[in-house]
């Protein structure tokens, strides 16, 4: 087994490189810079066989994937807030040009007021584009979610994101499992690719029923998508000998009275504070999502009639949580939010928290 | 013998438009071996209504600003797959002058291995007729209605200050010169720049059968220069070179001008400015050529 010592973006690097991805075109911005650094240097120091493209800007490093996914090559880029902002029209793109690109966001705070610190929304709020969404607690999890997300997403011809907390998890090193990941995943084998020999023209006027149809199509494979991912996390598993989680996971869940559900590295935390919490005599259990698209509205069963309390590290103006509006759909919630701008977050504020609204 | 088209009849373009003709040549002279990527703009409307296409090459359609970049990916895709032929990329002025400069820059400055053709027909005509930064001085268009108060840019000039190994000038008035520039370019790697003036009748308000004739009179008057820049080397082409050589004198502009009814509502101190302006750029180019 080989283990190496690295931070959250170095793990995303390298699950690139293992997944035989041949085309990178990215722009950097903190705190996701050293995903694209450290590809830049794999692919010139010849160990990793991929074409790495230093565009001008975000728009154009989503558009250059976008081109190379549709002429058949497995590709990735990696960025974080104002980047994934400014690539909005290109995300939109991406999922109705049905091209499985995968893409790393540190995630980032929005300015301005600079902030470079962990906050959900840049990529939350990109929620409505169509792209699946994974959210990491740690730092393997990033490598092997990277590995999981080109099965998925070559599959059901969406592009997917895989988002991990910036600073908490993308530079903090801790040993990594990096196994090889040929078997699990091979050379790209694309359904459709533009070539030369085909006169097939791609993306052009679009009356309304095909349109209609395009859009179904796209929703069906966010509906496929969580029927194929149990599958690919066994296949995972026989491969590799981890079992993660892409949909959700659960913790201290079969006696629990109430619910947090948490997202990302909070989750973490809030794992500690269900033994917090436990310790001093309340019967909580946790509900980590990690898939944010697809919806996995399962867990409406799984959290059956438990009082449930969303945690987001997001917030909207006019809104408040993302998450906690996903979950409310499901079932009647309550909404706490931490961690805003990178604020610090612990298992003893999320226990204080909880104690606190309960009171309430 | 008969040329294998890759153009197709029945295309959504008006009739007499410039860029439907243009394109046409363009792929004759690639011989089909390209594909297409169209930013948005009259050409995403040509190229027709799903599930027909007037293009019998393979054409992907990206964002207005993104087309260089959409090209860049898919020349890495057609590479590793050891495909030969060209990526094309054929946007409008508004794509290229505008909303896509930067991603044209980008792609430049980094040498990617793409033909970009733009057809400037000097306003933004898929949108119904606004000013772009390729609008001339003194042009009506609906975001200009009293007439454009400053001149154009100039996007072959910047390309020029990005050193690619080919960039050319054409005009949809010359249509074996431009066959030939893409041959020429054909023949070149790199980053490669192509710029046809595309007189657009509906948008410039002239007779539809009047096209070549427009795009004759640019050149003839002095208002649009052919030339031709290889490896920083620039020489004009054409009846430009004819110009240039002092063998043939520039008609008067009014001829151009008066015959297009953007510029119906010039005064003769407009016209005065037109032609300074033309004279100007005829001295930088001039000297440009000269240098080397
Ligand atoms: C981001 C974005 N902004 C605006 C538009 C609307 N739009 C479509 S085509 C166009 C103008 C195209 O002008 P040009 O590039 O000169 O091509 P032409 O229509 O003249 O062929 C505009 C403004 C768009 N499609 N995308
Ligand atoms: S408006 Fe002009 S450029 Fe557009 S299709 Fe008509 S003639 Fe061609």
């Amino acid at each position: 087994m080989l283990i190496k010592m690295l931070t959250g973006n170095q793990a995303a690097a390298f699950a690139a490189m293992n997944s035989m991805v041949r085309f990178v075109a990215a722009y950097p911005i903190t705190p996701a810079t050293p995903v694209i650094e450290t590809i830049s240097k794999l692919v010139e120091e010849g160990i990793m066989e991929a074409k790495f493209v230093p565009v001008e800007s975000e728009h154009s490093a989503m558009a250059a994937c976008i081109g190379a996914s549709a002429a058949g090559l497995r590709t990735f880029t990696a960025t974080s807030s104002h980047g994934l902002a400014y690539m909005h029209e290109m995300l939109h793109w991406a999922v109705n040009a049905r091209t499985p690109v995968v893409m790393v966001v540190a995630n980032r705070a929005i300015g301005p007021g600079w902030n470079i610190w962990s906050d959900l929304s840049d990529s939350l709020s990109q929620r409505d584009t169509g792209w699946l969404q994974f959210y990491c607690s740690s730092v393997q999890e990033i490598y092997d979610t990277i590995a999981m997300s080109y099965r998925v997403a070559e599959d059901v011809m969406v592009p997917a994101m895989v988002c991990y907390d910036g600073f908490v998890l993308s530079h903090t090193s801790v040993p990594v499992e990096i196994t090889p990941l040929e078997g699990f995943i091979n050379e790209y084998q694309p359904k459709w690719r533009i070539s030369i020999e085909k006169p097939l023209t791609h993306g052009n006027i679009l009356p309304p029923d095909a349109y209609i149809s395009l859009r179904k199509a796209i929703h069906k494979a966010h509906r496929k998508a969580l029927e194929l991912i149990p599958e690919i996390e066994e296949e995972f598993f026989d491969h590799t000998g981890r079992s993660t989680p892409m949909l959700y996971e659960t913790y201290r869940f079969e006696d629990a009275e109430e619910v947090l559900v948490a997202v990302g590295a909070v989750a973490s935390e809030a794992r500690i504070a269900v033994d917090i919490l436990r310790s001093a005599g309340v019967k909580v259990g946790l509900l980590r999502l990690k898939s944010f698209r697809p919806f996995p509205s399962q867990i409406r069963r799984t959290l059956g009639d438990r009082k449930v309390t969303v945690i987001d590290r997001d917030f909207i103006p006019g809104v408040g949580g993302i998450v906690y509006q996903e979950i409310s759909n499901l079932v009647q919630s309550d909404s706490m939010i931490l961690g805003v701008g990178g604020a610090d977050v612990t298992a003893e504020m999320i226990a204080e928290a909880f104690t606190k609204l309960v009171e309430v | 013998m008969i040329e294998p088209e890759y153009f197709l009849p029945g295309s959504a373009a008006c009739h007499g438009c410039p860029a439907a003709m243009c394109l046409r040549v363009i792929l004759r002279a690639l011989e089909g071996k390209a594909v297409v990527v169209v930013p948005a703009s009259c050409s995403s409307v040509i190229t027709g209504v799903y599930p027909h296409s007037a293009l019998n090459v393979p054409v992907f359609n990206s964002a207005f600003a993104a087309s260089a970049a959409v090209a860049t990916g898919i020349r890495a895709g057609l590479d590793f797959y050891g495909e030969e032929g060209e990526v094309v990329v054929w946007a409008g002025d508004g794509g290229t002058y505008d909303i896509g400069l930067q991603s044209l820059s980008g792609a430049a400055e980094r040498g990617e291995d793409i033909l970009y053709i733009c057809y400037n027909n000097e306003m933004y005509s898929n949108t119904g007729v606004q000013r772009s930064g390729a609008t001339p001085y003194g042009a009506w268009t609906t975001t200009t209605v009293g007439g454009k108060r400053e001149h154009r840019k100039d996007v072959a000039e910047i390309l020029m200050a990005h050193n690619v190994p080919y960039i050319a000038t054409a005009s949809a008035g010359f249509l074996n010169d431009l066959y030939n520039k893409v041959r020429k370019a054909r023949e070149i790697e790199g980053f490669r720049y192509i710029e046809i003036l595309a007189p657009c009748p509906p948008g410039w308000r002239f007779p539809m059968d009047k096209t070549v004739e427009m795009g004759r009179l640019a050149v003839e008057t002095g208002m649009w220069i052919l030339y031709e820049v290889v490896e920083g080397k620039m020489r004009f082409t054409g009846l430009s070179k004819v110009i240039a050589e002092g063998k043939r004198k520039m008609k008067d502009i009014k001829e151009y001008l008066k015959l297009q009814g953007r510029f119906s509502h010039l005064s003769e101190e407009d016209i005065r400015e037109i032609e300074r302006y033309r004279d100007r750029r005829w001295e930088f180019l001039k000297r440009r050529a000269n240098e080397l």
